[in-house]
């Protein structure tokens, strides 16, 4: 109840940031005006015959000596930028968290502060029409830049298999994240995944974070709130691979949608719970088909989270979707889905030992002319972390095939991962994986290879 | 119905009831220091709570859930700053639905603005030099004259949030200070004879402290800032304390021990667990205690060794 009091209080304090805006965008056109009164001035001034020779001198001078300083000027923020865009750790959310020039007048205020003046400054004091014009924009609009950071996923893979035959070496799913604040309600991601001959939009969405009712919205095509694993990019996973029921009944990549996604919170006294309901459109790789344009995908999912100790805490959530799958114009595909994870980490030691464990069971029952298949698939995985930079882990996975419920694909694999440092990992994974299709029992290994450049992003948790 | 309705009017004013009881200010830091300053600042105006604990390296906490449901609820969030934070509070606010402690609002505070801000970066920095700060070391509250910052930074804010407890927040930051003068004066007397001692410490968490107290910190275990020990740097460490004669090593209590303390066998210099943070220990109950046991526990190990 009290929660609603703060709810509440958000609300009223959202015209705030409206009133903000207006008084910015007021603020700019003020600015704007009495330039576009001196742009003209400068004109008739070569007009006046001689007597104004002098005048014209000095303001020659003054010209002179003003592009030499906003010269100076400029070349000073590029430094400052160039600084700023190798090192910076701007993550998702940097451009708030820190805003951008830490040694401006006031590093506290919302970045578009000191732009604003900075930019008026100098077209305010220029007398030569369309010199401060050239520099000023030019350089504040870098402030809004937004965060980039590029992910590289390097991976070999060693041994025989050949239903699922992965290349001896690939640059896969390199993923490039643009990111940065819309304005006072939104911020946008981008994630743009590479291949080496293709390039995807992995994500790419608005978040509106200034919501009332402890909502949050996003718009766009982002990873379906399915499980807790196919909500991961690739790079976070704590393997080389997706695991089989993930692979079997969501589509080789996982399930992405494009469309709307509402979360709330739902508080129980102290414990953190979130509802979520998803719409996307009917298309989905290996997964959904759309016959037509009504035919939508949903996914809700509810999540519980509750700390059991400062050292421990459990996740947990129910998932459940549904959309066409193409197979005839009405059959569709439910998915049901449980899961859960539970960390350990001392917090006094938290980096140099911690215990990750997780298992996700889906269940998908899809109508198809043959009648509807019920395929069941699990995972069940562990990781441990043994010293700063050390972790081991091992997966057990089994999944029915989604067309064909009788064949059931299983594996197990164990992985070791180095990191040298936060921004780069190395992993080998052992893996056997048995496909039920082709009646292969495939070992192989496989060697990642990851490194981050740029912004620094916020650790997955 | 006749019976119901007295009974829901008690409810309601009941209800109503307990939320004026509950009109303190729910001020939320990431770090135990400010949450302590605030309380001494807000008194029984505010509520006050801290996402990372002392004794846990502030670098690497996880953002938790439990942590988004606890911003859904502040009317202020403190922050250390100059990224400190960047690898969990970001998404932390995004997630918090509450749009008052979002960054530009008057419910974030970025407890920096202002203070004495060490080792900003002056040329180009990579990520080659380890986990720099480029903005400046994160770890100023170490300086009590930046915590005195901090504390008048807060005593505005809360006076903005809360007008009509200006009053009270203005009373107490003035016996903050007042107390923070005399502190001042005692651990300055107490660390005077130890100026210009040169110390090695485990992270570059301690410049500030360094600056404050007239220590020289002349090397770090880790080779680079998030970078673990290595064995050649190890090395250069033991032959460094043992030409320049330092006496202690200082080590945050959130680091592994066992290279400092086998720095130490072979050089005889003293391992000292030193706390950043309030909260470190239980015994570090507030801002004054964290000084109080550090410099203790400095003059302790150092005073033997002059």
């Amino acid at each position: 109840m009290d929660h609603d009091v703060w709810t509440r209080a958000a609300r009223n304090a959202a015209p705030v940031p409206a009133a903000l805006a207006l008084i910015f965008a007021l603020g700019l056109a003020t600015l704007a005006t009495p330039l576009a009164a001196q742009a003209p001035a400068p004109a008739p001034a070569p007009q006046t015959p001689d007597p104004v020779a002098d005048l014209r001198a000095q303001l020659e001078a003054l010209k002179a000596e003003y592009e030499r300083r906003i010269a100076d000027l400029e070349e000073r923020l590029t430094d400052l930028q160039t600084a700023q865009g190798q090192a910076p750790a701007p993550g998702p959310a940097t451009a708030e968290a820190t805003p951008p020039p830490a040694p401006a007048p006031a590093p506290e205020a919302p970045p578009s502060q000191p732009a604003a003046p900075e930019g008026a400054a100098v077209p305010a004091t220029e007398p030569g029409p369309g010199a401060g014009g050239a520099g000023g924009p030019s350089q504040t609009s870098n402030y809004f830049n937004p965060s980039v950071s590029v992910i590289g996923n390097f991976l070999a893979v060693g041994g025989q298999n050949r239903t699922e035959n992965l290349p001896s070496a690939e640059l896969r799913e390199s993923e490039l994240g643009i990111q940065a604040i819309v304005d006072p309600y939104a911020r946008a991601d981008f994630f743009i995944s590479f291949g080496e001959h293709n390039v995807d939009v992995e994500e790419g969405f608005v978040t509106f974070t200034a919501l009332p009712q402890s909502l949050l919205a996003k718009v766009g095509r982002m990873r379906a709130y399915f499980g807790k694993i196919n909500t991961l990019h690739l790079h976070v996973l704590p393997w080389p691979d997706e695991p089989l029921p993930v692979v079997n009944l969501l589509g080789s990549d996982g399930w992405i949608g494009t469309g709307v996604s509402v979360a709330r919170l739902l508080p129980i006294g102290d414990t953190f719970t979130e509802g979520t309901l998803q719409i996307f459109r009917g298309q989905a790789e290996d997964l959904f088909e759309e016959q037509r344009r009504s035919d939508l995908a949903y996914n809700g999912h509810y999540r519980v989270f509750k700390d059991l100790t400062d050292a421990s805490n459990l996740d947990l959530g129910l998932s459940y979707a549904t959309g066409p799958n193409g197979a005839t114009p009405s059959s569709r595909t439910r998915l049901e889905g449980l899961d859960a994870t539970y960390r350990w980490k001392p917090l006094q030691t938290a980096s140099y030992r911690s215990v990750t464990l997780r298992g996700e069971l889906f269940r998908s029952l899809r109508d198809q002319p043959g009648g509807v298949q019920r395929a069941i698939g699990w995972f069940a995985a562990g990781d441990y972390q043994l010293a700063k930079r050390w972790f081991v882990g091992a997966r057990y996975e089994t999944s029915d095939l989604a067309r064909d419920a009788s064949k059931r694909d299983t594996g197990e694999a164990a992985t070791l991962t180095f990191w040298p440092s936060e921004f780069s990992q190395l992993r080998a994974e052992l893996r056997r994986r048995h496909y039920s299709l082709t009646d292969e029992t495939a070992n192989e290994l496989l060697l990642q290879l990851q490194f981050a450049i740029g912004a620094h992003g916020a650790h997955p948790f | 119905m006749k019976r119901i309705l007295p009974v829901l009017f008690a409810l309601v004013a009941l209800a109503s009831f307990g939320s004026a009881a509950e009109a303190k200010l729910r001020v939320v830091s990431s770090l135990q220091d400010f949450a302590s300053i605030a309380q001494s600042i807000g008194s029984d105006r505010v509520e006050t709570l801290a996402l990372a604990k002392g004794y846990q390296d502030p670098h690497f906490v996880d953002a938790k859930p439990s942590f988004v449901l606890q911003l859904s609820r502040a009317d202020l969030l403190i922050v250390a700053g100059l990224e400190l934070e960047i690898g969990y509070l970001p998404p932390l606010i995004d997630q918090s639905r509450n749009d008052k402690i979002h960054p530009g609002n008057p419910g974030y505070l970025d407890g920096s603005v202002g203070c004495d801000i060490l080792q900003r970066p002056t040329t180009q920095v990579t990520r080659a030099m380890g986990d720099v700060h480029p903005y400046g070391n994160p770890h100023y509250w170490t300086d009590p004259e930046n915590g005195r910052v901090v504390a008048r930074s807060i005593a505005a804010r809360l006076s903005q949030l809360d007008a009509a407890g200006s009053a009270t927040y203005q009373k107490n930051l003035a016996a903050f200070e007042a107390r923070l003068t005399q502190k001042e004066a005692e651990w300055r007397a107490k660390m005077a004879p130890y100026a210009g001692t040169r110390i090695v410490t485990f992270h570059d968490s301690w410049p500030n402290f360094a600056k404050a107290f007239k220590l020289d910190i002349v090397g770090h275990v880790e080779p680079k800032p998030g970078i673990p020990p290595s064995p050649t740097h190890t090395l250069e460490i033991i032959n460094l304390i043992q030409a320049q004669k330092v006496p202690v090593i200082l080590v945050e209590p959130y680091f592994d021990r066992k290279t400092p303390d086998s720095i130490a066998a072979r050089t005889g210099a003293t391992v000292v667990t030193f706390y950043p943070s309030v909260g470190g220990t239980p015994a570090i109950t507030d801002y004054f205690a964290l000084f109080d046991t550090d410099i203790n526990a400095f003059v302790a190990a150092v005073k033997g060794k002059k």
